[in-house]
């Protein structure tokens, strides 16, 4: 409109309508949990918003690359890590990426409000909530998940008895789902209270680790000689994502790689990651009834 | 079959009343929706989304009910906002198609409807650059873009001139205009400046305080009190023709340089033309009043 027309320029051919196929509600909100996936690695956005998130992945998944290869070249007797592990050894990278993304998914919607031209469309708010707390599910499903899948592939290429491999995998790939989900309401809820995303990376690495650390000391404290008998400290483990879910975990799998908690503490544990997960939910859901009503 | 229609529509606020029993009919071609800020118009465009629930009265679009069928009514639907709403870092292509696809296009048909809407408002090579640095003119144009693309029935238009130049105005009021008419696509259209859409608007809805001060067609409106501007060479000959006119029998006054004649009809355009052509007077310009719709709305 502002150039005169030029050589080369496809001519104006007039307005077509569009008659074809138009997808309901579920199938739009599985293309903008796909979309969200995407943008939460940085595809299909700008160059700059690649960097953090696959350094993050890099940083996860180069150390389980050099053990693999270590553990095939010396033939080991046996894995030199137990996949669940890992990921308590790198809660502070899953924080970091949860830290940068959620805001990524959340905040950007609601800070140069284009939440509502969501709004405007047919997708409920619900849907638009569910959409994003998925993708964020699945992209730190991504993050924790590459690492256990080259350690498994790993462990069986250096034939490690293929049983108990599996077993380990699937223990550490469902004890990354129970992460995963929490991980993602906790801080899809953060970030959707706020439209700044400096507010909301700083209030989910504060969270993170403020509830990570009060952890650690509280059960020092309770147990200084790292027993973990004791019903106070094993209940202390309710007060940081991480441990509840890896807690959940060993209940729910019946993994004894760690200490087990009693029938009564490990539904005390279930209630409590159940609550805490339909609380953020909740949270999150009625915070943008609130938008589209504003 | 008015494309919206609201009957006693009202919407209340605890402490302020935004809809006041709004009964009005929108038909096919451009409509302009004219009030002052805090009239009604935005939390009017809401309702018709079926994002806010009315207090009482109800409202069908499109045939269906905003209440219950907001879903299909969005569907079918175009919104454009009015403050800014884009985010920086993806182009316009990409937002403008995975808008398309949230309207329920398969991928590929989202990807070819928003390379032709794209084309038809005008965005050039700029589309495949992170819209943070477009200009508002251009923010306009993804805009609208992204209200068009999945080939709605139905556009809102919320302040589209919005910070725009006059150059710029007077474009998208032109794209207004061909959806309206070369698109087929009937658009509600709204403005705090009657003057932007006598233009482009064949049907004019003005909100006070809530309430529908007039809703008629710009004939119906323009035909009761329309004003012909007319200018004439020099000074003397302004007056000749105003004594022409008054013996014709037509009503003239001057203002300034300008000769304002009262339209009483088609044959008032005749009148002149040919009284202009007995004196054989040098013509500079005839034009509607420019302020014509705002004196008949500040009654």
């Amino acid at each position: 409109m502002s150039e005169p027309t030029r050589s080369g320029v496809i001519h104006d051919i007039g307005y077509r309508h569009y008659d074809g196929p138009r997808l309901g509600r579920f199938a739009i909100t599985r293309a903008l949990t796909i979309s969200s996936l995407r943008h939460a690695y940085g595809l299909g956005r700008t160059g700059k918003s690649k960097v953090m998130p696959i350094l993050l992945l890099a940083v996860m998944v180069v150390p389980v690359v050099i053990l693999v290869g270590v553990e095939n070249a010396m033939k080991l007797e046996d894995p030199p890590i137990v996949p669940v592990n890992y990921i308590g050894y790198l809660q502070p990278v899953i924080g970091l990426y949860l830290a940068s993304q959620a805001p990524q998914l959340f905040s950007r919607d609601l800070r140069y409000r284009s939440i509502v031209l969501y709004l405007a469309r047919p997708p409920r708010s619900t849907d638009y909530v569910l959409a994003k707390l998925t993708a964020l599910t699945a992209a730190l499903m991504v993050l924790i998940g590459m690492p256990l899948v080259i350690l498994y592939a790993g462990a069986l290429l250096a034939k490690y008895d293929f049983v108990d491999m599996s077993k380990e995998f699937l223990t550490a790939l469902a004890t990354a789902l129970l992460v995963s989900v929490l991980l993602a309401v906790i801080g899809g809820l953060i970030a959707a209270t706020t439209p700044r995303r400096g507010f909301a990376v700083a209030a989910i690495i504060a969270t993170l680790t403020v509830s990570f650390t009060a952890v650690i000391t509280t059960t020092a404290i309770l147990d200084p000689d790292v027993t973990m008998q004791g019903a106070a400290e094993r209940y202390t483990q309710i007060a940081s994502p991480f441990s509840l879910a890896q807690t959940l975990s060993r209940f729910v799998l019946r993994d004894r790689s760690d200490w087990m908690p009693t029938t009564q503490q490990g539904l005390v544990f279930a209630a409590a990651y159940i609550l805490l997960v339909a609380v953020c939910v909740w949270g999150v859901n009625s915070r943008y009834a609130k938008v589209a009503r504003g | 079959m008015p494309v919206i229609a609201t009957v006693a529509l009202s919407k209340r606020y605890p402490r302020v009343t935004a809809l006041d029993e709004l009964t009005v009919e929108v038909g096919s071609g451009v409509t302009g929706l004219v009030g002052a800020n805090g009239a009604g118009k935005s939390t009017l465009l809401k309702i018709l989304l079926g994002l806010i629930a009315p207090t009482a009265g109800s409202a069908i679009v499109l045939g269906h009910d905003v209440v219950t069928g907001g879903e299909a009514v969005r569907a079918l639907v175009g919104y454009m906002p009015e403050h800014d709403c884009l985010p920086p870092d993806v182009s316009a292509t990409e937002f403008v198609v995975h808008l398309g696809q949230m309207s329920g296009l398969p991928a590929t048909a989202a990807r070819e409807r928003a390379a032709d809407v794209l084309r038809h408002v005008g965005l050039d090579e700029a589309r495949y650059r992170p819209m943070g640095g477009y200009s508002t003119g251009m923010k306009q144009r993804v805009k609208l873009a992204q209200a068009l693309t999945h080939d709605p029935k139905l556009v809102l238009l919320d302040e589209p001139t919005n910070g725009l130049d006059p150059a710029g105005r007077d474009e998208m009021l032109t794209l207004v205009r061909r959806i309206g008419t070369e698109f087929g696509i009937p658009v509600l259209i709204t403005s705090h400046l009657l003057g932007e859409l006598e233009h482009v608007c064949d049907h004019i809805v003005v909100l006070d305080g809530g309430r529908l001060l007039r809703s008629e067609s710009k004939a119906a409106l323009t035909g009761e009190t329309g004003v012909l501007a007319v200018e004439v060479r020099d000074l003397s000959g302004r007056d000749r023709l105003g004594a022409a006119l008054a013996r014709a029998g037509a009503r003239a006054q001057a203002e300034g340089p300008l000769l304002l004649v009262e339209i009483t009809g088609e044959e008032t355009y005749d009148v002149v033309r040919d009284t202009i052509a007995e004196l054989g007077l040098g013509l500079v310009r005839v034009e509607q009043h420019r302020h014509r719709l705002e004196e008949v709305f500040s009654v």
